[in-house]
């Protein structure tokens, strides 16, 4: 669906997304290194289960809500990638953390 | 046609008294200044709880729950509620005293409903609850419901039974001309012989042109609501020493009232939130539930409800006037007793006496001697 | 950061900026608070980061925002980047959090420069994964170099359709369809403000070349589209449209829609500002006099955020509301104030001239704006539809307040932002009450989702 102009980015950082090791160019947003991995929806809504993905981008919508790094309801457009991240899609009303 | 019954309030209780009415074929007509449920009744926190009243209260409130468990052969909706109880928590020992104490008395008054628990049965029916709390006083029939479902269902029962609302009248004079009441707006005047004054956190100004002059102070508590979350705890939450009312709605959010006050602008009825207090708020929640640190609030807001001095309603008849009745000041615990106050009104307007006790709630208890 | 500032600034896009280092050159200490971790906003996203290459192909007017941006960094202000403001309250206090920690602070003079916002128009499916914003797909393009791989539908009416596409065919992205739903009967609307925007021609120029240069390379505009449908059962799959009567099938993974931009009023919102329609731009705008000042003292507004005009608007209202913070503050008088902003005003007039038209000329009709089919989804949160939005007017709710209060319309994580106009336009369209009467969702703060950790760390002397 999305592809990425330039394919060797100066510097990149490795995320988990979906349990998939991806390598990234570093400065990313989490909604742009989603998208680009072509993963389809990124979310299922609380209310009937349908599946979403980012939508606006810039912080409005709050259509992109994902767990990273284990906390649910981030906004995946505000959130940038780095090393290590875990990004998972959020089903329903995600998880509590204990 | 002329109205038997005019009530000033589109609340909770104008409603609640014109269902009442009209079911006894009283025709009624139900005035608001704003839009139906606009302030305290649309937006509180609908706690159904019997749990901790003032002994003046606890008879109505008793009533008050037998009907809300049966709320759908009153207004054909069950107004979203659900009845996990509402606990009371002692952190501590004083805490314990104090809510066995509490108990004791209102079995000494012959109520059951209220019933000390120990720490095992706490956190078998709590068990997300910080491991500090020691036992608890709960009500198992308590619950919760949506206010402004339970409002809605109000006043499309009343209406699909003949009652007349009419939205958007501010009553800018209330006078008594020997036969009957003349309320007049801007948008014509209303007339009847009997007159109900529900206007909640607006009730004092139809008081005084009744002649009656009450202490009601209105206040604006703030509520909290956060992101929908998995299920974690069914019973609403308070605490023996502290501020909190808590609860997880039917939809996933958390609902965290604390009886914290907004500062309120009563002329533009505009409120601004007490960041200071809703952090005290937060505070208190974590200490019980710190595993909601990370829990995002989406919400806040502030209802504008009468409060009286003694946090004890006005209910019953006029001081002034054989044809006037007041229900209002219910000090931000209204909810609750909104379908019985709707059969004490009627009662008195149609029988001239009630079968509950309402002496504690008289206007009179305010009028210098 | 400190808790108190003379002047504090919300928004780095270009108004912010401009208002920022003109206050800073007058000795005003001043904060500039962002949510972006890098300056420039929406319109000069990553403007320092990009490559020079992508830079290019997003065109002069892109470029223009990197000289904004030097001017900040070479300055004395007070910049905070990942800063989300959650509170703000005629009182002038700013509830923020910078780096996952909350805090107060005060300001003498608050300037917000929040930008717009795409405007929401809700048609059936657009919840499906694969519809997107065009301004999504367009930051996707400036801030990470992402673009469409197996081709894009654009959608919608507006400038910045034209212009992305014109961008993507420069990024050599294939683009199988524009589909314009302007109705044609505008070009009689628009007519009259023509001649006053051939004052500000450059604009017109720019678009028509773009327009030409399209058409050169093969990409045609498909014009009077209606009934636009997006359809798929996880992810988009194909669209529908009508044209002439007909009725069309596209099969596509992506389709990017626009329907202009409206202000974020958010944050004025929550003051308690005081904000009137605007039904040439079809949106709420905030009250404002001619130097920013909003219905309440010490809050300014400029820039897209207080009405929509463009970067550069932006740039001049932004100078001037820092001149009217001056002139406040007492630094400058009445006399300086006027003198300094001579030039800005007469600039933002002349900028100004195009705006009457473009509203008129992309002005979306009444039908869109009411989402006719019942069962599209209005409130993407809570997934309330059009016909429970109208079902709720039938049962006696007028205003969008009860709207939301009865149906949860608005009560999502969004705050409403998506669907408030939206609703009240179907409300208006209903038999309820007008748009202008019936208002707008009264604000709930905090403006942006606020942990109960951060809240809890606030105010830390408060005891019961």
């Amino acid at each position: 669906m999305l592809k990425r102009l330039d394919d060797n980015p100066e510097k990149t950082v490795t995320v988990t997304i979906e349990g998939q090791p991806v390598e990234v160019p570093a400065g990313e947003t989490v909604a742009a290194a989603v998208l680009a991995s072509g993963i389809g929806y990124t979310r299922t809504t609380p209310v009937s289960g349908s599946p979403r993905a980012p939508f606006c981008l810039m912080g409005v919508c709050y259509e992109c809500l994902m767990i990273i790094d284990g906390q649910p309801n981030q906004r995946a457009c505000k959130e940038y990638v780095a090393e290590g991240m875990t990004i998972e899609r959020q089903h329903g009303t995600g998880v509590l953390q204990t | 046609m002329k109205p038997d019954v005019l009530i000033i309030g589109g609340g909770l209780m104008g409603f609640s008294v014109a269902l009442q009415l009209v079911k006894r074929g009283t025709r009624c007509k139900v005035l608001d200044k704003d839009s139906a449920g606009r302030h305290a009744s649309g937006v509180n926190a609908g706690g159904l709880r019997q749990l901790n009243r003032h002994p003046a209260e606890i008879p109505i409130s008793v009533a008050a729950a037998d009907m809300w468990h049966n709320i759908e052969s009153l207004v054909d909706s069950d107004c979203d509620t659900r009845f996990p109880g509402q606990i009371r928590v002692a952190e501590n020992a004083e805490d314990m005293q104090l809510l066995e104490e509490r108990a004791a008395m209102v079995r000494g008054l012959g109520f059951e409903h209220e019933e000390i628990i120990d720490r095992d049965e706490l956190y078998r029916l709590v068990p997300a609850l910080a491991p500090h709390c020691k036992g608890a006083l709960i009500c198992r029939n308590d619950g919760y419901g949506r206010p402004f479902h339970a409002l809605d269902a109000f006043r499309r029962k009343a209406l699909s039974l003949g009652v007349e609302y009419h939205a958007s009248v501010r009553a800018d004079a209330i006078e008594h001309n020997g036969n009957e009441w003349c309320v007049s707006s801007e948008k014509g005047e209303f007339r009847a012989p009997v007159l109900v004054n529900c206007a909640g956190a607006w009730a004092a100004r139809v008081a005084a042109a009744l002649g009656e002059s009450v202490p009601l102070k209105p206040g604006a508590p703030m509520l909290m609501i956060t992101e929908r979350l998995p299920r974690f705890i069914e019973p609403v939450i308070g605490a023996a020493s502290r501020k909190l009312s808590f609860k997880q709605m039917q939809n996933g959010t958390l609902l965290i009232g604390g009886a914290h006050m907004a500062e309120l602008d009563f002329e533009h009825q505009t409120t601004d939130m007490d960041w200071a207090k809703l952090a005290l708020s937060a505070r208190t929640v974590m200490a019980l539930f710190p595993q909601l640190e990370n829990v995002r609030i989406v919400r806040t807001w502030a209802g504008i409800e009468a409060f009286m001095p003694d946090n004890l309603p006005v209910i019953g008849r006029s001081s002034r006037s054989p044809y006037a009745y007041h229900a209002f000041g219910f000090s931000a615990h209204g909810f609750q007793l909104s379908p019985v106050v709707g059969k004490i009104i009627s009662q008195l307007i149609l029988d001239e006496r009630t079968e509950f006790p309402i002496e504690p709630f008289n206007i009179q208890r305010f009028c210098k001697r | 950061m400190k808790d108190h500032y003379s002047l504090v600034i919300v928004g780095a896009g270009p108004a912010g900026l401009a208002a920022a280092v003109n206050a800073a050159h007058h000795g005003l200490d001043v904060a500039l608070l962002d949510e972006q971790p890098a300056p420039g906003g929406q319109i000069y996203r990553a403007i320092e980061s990009i490559p020079a290459e992508r830079s290019s192909l997003l065109g002069a007017e892109y470029q223009r925002g990197s000289e904004l941006v030097s001017v900040l960094r070479d300055s004395s202000i007070e910049y905070y980047p990942d800063t989300q403001v959650w509170s703000l309250n005629r009182k002038l206090e700013i509830g923020l959090v910078c780096s996952n920690t909350a805090a107060m602070i005060t300001a003498n003079q608050i300037l917000l420069a929040n930008g717009a916002m795409e405007r929401p128009l809700p048609f059936p499916g657009w919840t499906l994964p694969g519809v997107m914003n065009a301004g999504a797909g367009q930051i996707l393009f400036k801030a990470h170099g992402i673009v469409p791989a197996d081709g894009v539908v654009l959608a919608g009416s507006g400038p910045l359709l034209l212009l992305l596409a014109w961008q993507y065919l420069h990024a050599g992205v294939k683009i199988k369809a524009i589909l314009d739903l302007t109705p044609v009967h505008n070009h009689l609307r628009a007519l009259p403000y023509l001649p006053r925007a051939l004052l500000a021609g450059h604009y017109l120029m720019k678009g028509m070349a773009y327009k030409k240069e399209l058409k050169r390379a093969g990409i045609s505009t498909l014009h009077n589209i209606s009934e636009l449908r997006a359809s798929g059962r996880e992810q988009l799959e194909s669209i529908s449209f009508r044209q002439n009567g007909r009725q069309h099938v596209l099969e596509t993974e992506l389709l990017l829609t626009h329907f202009g931009v409206i202000p974020h009023t958010q944050l004025s919102r929550a003051a308690g500002c005081r904000h009137d329609w605007d039904s040439s731009q079809q949106c709420w705008r905030p009250q404002l006099d001619e130097w920013g000042n909003s219905s309440i003292d010490g809050i300014l507004i400029a820039g897209d955020g207080g009405g929509i005009g463009g970067a550069r608007t932006a740039e001049h209202a932004g100078r001037l509301a820092a001149l009217e913070a001056l002139h406040q503050l007492a630094k400058i008088d009445q006399r300086q104030r006027d003198r300094l902003g001579r030039k800005d005003r007469k600039w933002m007039r002349e900028d100004l001239h195009v705006r009457p038209f473009l509203e008129a000329f992309f002005h979306i009709p009444g039908k869109l704006l009411r989402v006719p089919d019942d069962g599209t989804i209005v409130c993407r949160c809570e997934e309330v539809t059009a016909g429970e939005i109208r079902m709720a007017v039938a049962n006696g709710h007028s205003d969008s307040n009860q709207v939301k209060f009865q149906t949860r319309c608005g009560m999502g994580p969004c705050q409403g932002r998506q669907c408030a106009d939206v609703v009240e336009n179907i409300i208006a369209a209903t038999g309820g009450d007008s748009i202008a009467r019936g208002g707008h969702y009264r604000g709930r703060p905090p403006v942006t989702p606020l942990t109960l950790g951060q809240l809890a760390s606030l105010y830390p002397e408060e005891k019961e």
